[in-house]
């Protein structure tokens, strides 16, 4: 049975919330016989400026309780997220000093050190050299970090969240070496924010040459300050501090510098005391977004699985799933486009009985790299090491619907 | 003849190579770049003129930095700079620059871009030796009245310097390199 339009507004009031443009939108098409079950027609809102989503939409990036706000990290809520982009609003956030507030008319890219004519580029100029729009995820190495030492983060955002994928347009780093006359027996090449740490990192150059973007627009309009506005370094796959945000420099060089974040952070530690250092791919991952931690199934049925897989080293060929804490496993169905180094989303089809199961899932990229247990993780690397954690994550149902990280 | 021609074409096709195809952006300045290069290699390049010694870096530290890093380097609010030596490889290791910095021209470049982190650029460059020379000091890696400058810097042999190895991976699974399985 239909409800009525004042028992639909009343549970709507209930909620704490006005009565919508889509309601009102919804009633004025059911003409004159519905006139004493329908509202009269309601203008909706105004046409604005800037979008806002509609406040039923609540998802948020989890900020948390830090000592010093500039820096630390927030995440994105992905078991909210559809499809493989991630809104430029939710995109995680990772700073070291603060965002740093830039006039984009005064904001310069000076290229020099091994180049025969160090340049100066303004933003302007940037945008007028022939551009390339490409998707790819950024992800903190330190994604999934806790559970190192301790497993089983509680939802997708907390235990995944550091990742996040975006359409970013910009200029090759190709076409600006070679416009500034790249020497030939350059091999890293230094790269440098604005912001108040001045925070670097050492690339190699042949990575830089390969497919490295310098960028001004994410998901079609400037890129966000907190994402380093008004340009940042894209480092397809690399791990998140590499992709150099307020990007004020390239200093093309023969050797690494050795910078505080390519030392003290972003090193692995392993067991016998010797740490990885220069670790810049971000390794094949996966993680089921529906049903995840924190959720509750609303019962017994068909459910599909959804859920995203990565690979910094490639595109992902298979994403298995296993409703059976991993004694089986199925190939589940990939959403085309799969882009190299860009989120995948998967799905799977999944009728529930009702009983305790366990969630897994396990990405598979074109190089042949399948995502690990954390026990093989654990194995090969200890459990001091910080970064870089792929385990494949598993998920518990109760007969009741409640999920929980195993 | 014909040879001096084919060099001549050759060597019109390599600049053509090499020059700028679409010719936006100027010219950098010296002064564009001395604004902001202030990279400093492990072996040295790139060190400003300047000197002090850990002695001299005290009063300094205890103004600038004490407040977040504890009194004596040992870490409060904000890390530990001191200690740790000979914690890698435990269940409970101290990363500080003594026990895991390879090189002492990181900490010297850290301090100048990112610190004291509420107010970095503040210090002079003399002072950023000298607090650099304190940390180190403390650190047992040198002595308390050691200069340390643009000479002396590089020439500090980190206790951690050759604690750190290549990127093994894929270090699990059907890819795993044989060498990083082990
Ligand atoms: C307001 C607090 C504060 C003050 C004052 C401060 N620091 Fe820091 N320091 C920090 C924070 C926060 C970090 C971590 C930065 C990061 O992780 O990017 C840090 C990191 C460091 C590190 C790197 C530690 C590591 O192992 O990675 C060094 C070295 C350092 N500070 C030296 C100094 C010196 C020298 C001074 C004084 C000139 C100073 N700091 C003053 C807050 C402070």
């Amino acid at each position: 049975m239909r409800s009525t339009w004042k028992q639909r507004l009343a549970a709507i009031d209930r909620r704490g919330f006005l009565a919508t443009a889509g309601l009102s939108a919804a009633c004025s098409q059911k003409g004159e016989q519905a006139a004493d079950e329908e509202p009269p027609s309601q203008l909706g809102a105004q046409v604005s400026a800037y979008g806002e989503r509609s406040p039923y939409e609540t998802a948020k990036r989890l900020v948390p309780d830090l000592k010093r706000p500039q820096i630390g990290s927030t995440t994105t809520p992905l078991a909210d997220t559809e499809g493989i982009l991630t809104p430029s609003s939710l995109h995680f956030e990772r700073h070291h000093a603060g965002v740093p507030p830039i006039d984009p008319a005064r904001h310069t890219l000076l290229i020099h050190g091994m180049v025969d004519r160090p340049t100066v580029f303004t933003l302007d100029e940037l945008k007028r050299l022939p551009s390339v729009s490409r998707i790819h995820f950024i992800e903190c190495s330190g994604n999934s970090g806790r559970e190192w030492k301790a497993p089983g983060a509680g939802d997708v955002q907390r235990g995944f969240g550091l990742a996040s994928c975006s359409e970013w347009t910009g200029v090759p780093v190709s076409l600006l070496l070679e416009e500034a006359g790249l020497r030939r027996d350059a091999k890293w090449v230094l790269a440098e924010g604005a912001d108040a740490c001045k925070l670097f990192r050492s690339l190699p150059l042949d990575k830089l040459l390969r497919d490295a973007l310098v960028v001004y627009a994410q998901n079609g309009e400037a890129i966000r300050p907190s994402q380093g506005y008004p340009l940042r370094l894209l480092v397809p796959g690399f791990e998140g501090n590499t992709n150099v945000k307020w990007l004020r420099q390239l200093k093309v060089v023969d050797e690494p510098y050795m910078a505080k974040d390519e030392t003290s952070k972003y090193t692995d530690l392993m067991p016998d005391g010797k740490a990885r250092i220069f670790t810049f791919v971000m390794d094949a991952k996966s993680v089921i977004t529906h049903p995840s931690g924190g959720r509750k199934l609303s019962g017994p049925g068909f459910h599909e699985i959804r859920g995203l897989a990565w690979s910094g080293r490639g595109r992902i060929e298979t994403v298995e799933v296993s409703t059976d804490g991993g004694k089986r496993w199925k190939a589940s169905m990939l959403q085309e486009p799969r882009l190299p180094m860009a989120f995948t989303r998967f799905r799977m089809a999944w009728e529930w009985d009702g009983q305790p199961v366990e969630l897994m899932s396990r990405a598979i990229d074109e190089t042949g790299y399948a995502q690990p247990s954390r026990e093989d993780l654990a194995a090969a690397r200890g459990l001091q090491s910080s970064y870089h954690y792929t385990g494949i994550k598993a998920w518990r149902i109760t007969a009741s619907g409640e999920v929980h990280s195993v | 003849m014909c040879r001096t021609l084919l060099c001549a074409l050759l060597l019109t096709a390599i600049a053509a190579a090499q020059s700028p195809k679409y010719k936006l952006g100027r010219p950098a300045t010296p002064a564009d770049t001395s604004a902001v290069d202030s990279f400093v290699s492990p072996g040295g390049k790139g060190l400003p003129p300047g000197r002090g010694s850990a002695s001299e870096g005290r009063a300094i530290y205890e103004r600038r930095c004490a407040r977040c890093h504890g009194p004596d380097g040992k870490g409060k609010e904000e890390a530990a700079l001191v200690g740790g030596q000979g914690t890698l490889a435990t269940p409970k290791p101290l990363k500080t620059v003594g026990s895991y910095w390879p090189y002492a021209t990181t900490l010297f470049d850290y301090i100048h871009r990112a610190m004291p982190f509420d107010n970095p650029g503040l210090l002079t460059r003399d002072q950023e030796y000298a607090v650099a020379a304190l940390i180190l000091h403390w650190n047992g890696i040198i002595g308390e009245h050691d200069v340390m400058d643009a000479a002396t810097l590089a020439k500090v042999k980190m206790p951690n310097r050759d604690g750190f190895t290549a990127d093994p991976r894929p270090d699990t699974g059907p890819t795993a390199r044989k060498e990083a399985r082990k």
